[in-house]
């Protein structure tokens, strides 16, 4: 008892460690009014000057979303939703037509993104990342683009490629994620604003990183993105996603949809790193993460892997999923999903086997620490056609102290007996013996307890790419420093 | 180096120490025996800083400052080395980094800029040599899967790297075979030196045999009732330790 209270005491020190990405800028924006209606669809869809095709798919969508009810089935709590007092739209003042060359770019928001170190200039090149940044409900900057378009990569704000591309948006949107498919993909679909789009021709293996940084800044506004990829036969790409949100009271919605596509022998790598606002330790304010992710296997011998580190959010809900369609497919799921203080997580994946030879990995790492709850949830349905399928689940939760939950909701369909479904599970704690240890070796409290965290999460950070990795593992240092039970 | 007044400890409501004293002078090796029970594993870990120990009276100083008054990684940063008798496992930690912190850790104490990769490397390479392990341990997870032999060599392999000025073996030879246990020795005896001073808590008098100490003493019920040299521990050997308490019991030293 005496050694809890001790570590205890040190644990609660090192977790009140600040969010660093809280801060706003000041910067003047055209936002609709709160408000969610057909005119606000239609609003929405006039100040983009978008095609008849998509106001029309965006009408059906909303029409489809009135008659939904919100989904209670997750292991969270939060009061309810009033979708009427969102604004569903904000976009800094004179960038109404999307991002130009970086010499046009508010400097305003150049210094946020650099505050918030995501390199916009040139530097990104030596990086090897190209950049689109999401401010609020618009892309601001897009680096790249050119260079890019030597190889026939598009890679663009979603509402640009709208009107160079209608016919990739036209063939590929929904066709992952219906805009029937939940509540929030639903309401994504009506309202979303901007994201990201990506198209790797045939054969193409992308040169560079391609990242989106999303950043929500103006009070009151949800951010509803959406992001499209899609690789054609034989194409390779590594797509990185990066999000903060500054420190409000109020809680904030982001209802992004996610949809990626992967033809014949096509590789998709998808990794999050999620850093949005969590709200204080008492649990006021922070963002409702409500995101519907999927990916499609179509082609043979296709390949999509999701890498998420979750650290933010007040409320996470998403499952970011693999539709393992073409035969001898492959389907990876890579998380940490950390929680602390009054944080809740409901997180994992769906893996759904159709094809011959599919096989699927899921590693799902979750830490829990403060007074919050962390919930993995993970599906593996083989289908009747799915002969020899594979499937290997592993997911192990860490404890810091005992006032946390981890929840582990598996389920498992197969209409196949030649599959093989593999479900590993762990539930374990930092151990006073292994703090004391490192303690004993020079390290502080809180150095040692981010290096036990990033050694528990090793499985998962190793799938990050380099540039990520680094500060995915900063990000959970930050977010959790020090705790034992 | 060291010197112990008078200290008492308990732990929950229960006294383990019951006024130690014991003065531990530079390049001086000592070897703390006694049987279970009796308090050794107690004093060491109230030396290296784990927490939950009540100290109820008395004082430890390292080089002229309270002891007790250091967080464990200041004790550490500072040149006090626990040497464990279980070395915990953690999982997906390099050995090397967790070395490489733990260097860093020191250095940063003492002024010191972090050392470049290259040249660490060197470093640690010259420490392996010492306790004949493969490089490959480097690599693998803090303690992971290692045999217990293993774990005791990585533990002088830490010493190895620190170069601390005050080490604690906490029963470095349990669960040796004797190959281990001389590889391990030879390793300490070539850590001896006139700066650096050793405490050696052991059950058994075979350690002995390889690291001979300049002192011996015997914990018995929380004290020292016996202090001599390594003729002592092989007095004990022979006649057990009931010889202590028969001869001791009431009349602490």
């Amino acid at each position: 008892m005496v050694i809890y209270m001790a570590e205890q005491q040190q644990i609660d020190e090192v977790l009140a460690s600040d969010y660093q990405a809280g801060f706003v800028t000041d910067i003047e924006s055209d936002s609709l009014p709160p408000g969610l209606s057909e005119d606000t669809v239609r609003d929405i869809s006039r100040i983009k000057g978008e095609p008849e095709f998509l106001l029309e798919w965006r009408l059906q969508a909303y029409r489809h979303w009135l008659t939904l009810e919100t989904p209670e089935w997750a292991h969270v709590h939060y009061p309810e939703i009033d979708f009427q007092k969102i604004s569903y739209y904000s976009a800094p003042k004179a960038k109404t037509d999307g991002p130009k060359s970086l010499d046009e770019v508010d400097p305003e928001l150049l210094r946020t993104y650099e505050k918030l170190g995501v390199p916009l200039d040139e530097r990104a090149r030596l990086a090897g990342v190209a950049v689109d940044a999401v401010f609020d409900s618009v892309s601001v900057a897009n680096t790249f683009q050119d260079k890019l378009a030597e190889d026939g990569i598009i890679f663009m704000p979603f509402s640009k490629a709208v009107h160079e591309h209608p016919e990739l948006i036209k063939k590929y949107l929904g066709s992952v994620v219906s805009y029937k498919d939940n509540f929030y993909a639903a309401l994504n679909s009506a309202v979303f604003s901007d994201g990201s789009f990506v198209y790797i021709p045939k054969g193409t293996r992308c040169p560079m990183e391609l990242s989106t940084y999303f950043r929500i800044n103006a009070a009151n506004t949800g951010q509803f993105e959406r992001t499209l990829i899609i690789a054609d036969d034989d194409a390779y790409v590594s797509y990185l996603e990066g999000c903060t949100a500054p420190m409000r009271d109020e809680n904030q919605l982001h209802a992004a949809v996610v949809e990626l596509v992967a033809h014949d022998r096509a590789e998709i790598k998808y990794s999050t790193v999620q850093n949005w606002y969590p709200g204080d330790k008492n649990g006021v304010g922070g963002i409702f993460n409500f995101v519907t992710k999927r990916a499609l296997c179509r082609g043979v011998s296709s390949k999509v892997s999701w890498t998420q580190v979750e650290t933010g959010s007040a409320i996470t809900w998403k499952y970011p999923s693999v539709i393992l369609q073409g035969d001898n497919s492959v389907g990876e799921f890579y998380s940490v999903a950390v929680t602390n203080n009054m944080q809740q997580a409901d997180t994992g994946t769906k893996m759904i086997h159709l094809g011959k030879n599919t096989s699927s990995t899921v590693i799902a790492k979750g830490i829990s620490a403060g007074r919050s709850q962390n919930a993995y949830r993970g599906l593996i349905r083989i289908g009747p056609n799915a002969e020899n399928a594979r499937n290997y689940t592993e997911c192990d939760s860490l404890l810091m102290g005992d006032q946390c939950g981890a929840h582990t909701f598996p389920y498992i369909e197969v209409k196949n007996p030649t599959a093989q479904v593999e479900h590993e599970a762990s539930t374990s704690k930092i151990s006073e013996d292994q703090l004391f240890y490192c303690k004993q070796r020079g390290l502080d409290t809180e150095d040692a307890v981010s290096m036990i965290v990033n050694g528990f999460c090793k499985q998962v950070m190793r799938q990050l790419p380099m540039e990520f990795a680094v500060e995915a593992q900063n990000l959970l240092g930050l977010s959790l420093e020090g705790s034992v039970g | 180096m060291l010197e112990i007044k008078n200290l008492h400890a308990s732990i929950d409501g229960k006294e383990i120490l019951r006024g130690i004293n014991l003065t531990v002078n530079a390049g001086e090796v000592h070897a703390i025996m006694g049987p279970n029970g009796s308090g050794k594993s107690t004093l060491s870990n109230i030396i290296a800083g784990r927490d939950g120990y009540d100290i109820t009276q008395g004082e430890v100083i390292y080089k002229g400052d309270n002891l007790l008054d250091m967080p464990a990684e200041v004790r550490a940063q500072r040149g006090v080395f626990l040497a464990f008798q279980y070395p915990v496992e953690i999982p997906g930690v390099s050995n090397i980094y967790l070395l490489k912190a733990a260097l860093n850790a020191v250095r940063k104490y003492q002024g010191l800029d972090d050392l470049d990769a290259i040249d660490f490397l060197t470093l640690v390479r010259s420490k392996l040599e010492l306790v004949q392990m493969d490089e490959q341990f480097l690599h693998r997870g803090v303690n992971e899967g290692f045999s217990g032999g293993e774990k005791k060599r990585n533990e002088i392999l830490q010493m190895a790297l620190l170069e601390p000025s005050l080490a604690i073996l906490d029963e470095t030879d349990s669960g040796l075979d004797i190959d281990a246990l001389k590889v391990v020795s030879e390793g300490v005896n070539a850590l001896r030196s006139p700066e650096r001073s050793i405490v050696m808590i052991t059950h058994y008098q075979r350690l002995l045999d390889y690291i001979v100490p300049d002192y011996v003493h015997v914990l018995s019920n929380g004290q020292i009732v016996k202090s001599g040299d390594k003729e002592l521990a092989k007095e004990l050997e022979a006649k057990g330790y009931s010889w202590i308490h028969d001869t001791a019991e009431g009349q602490p030293i």
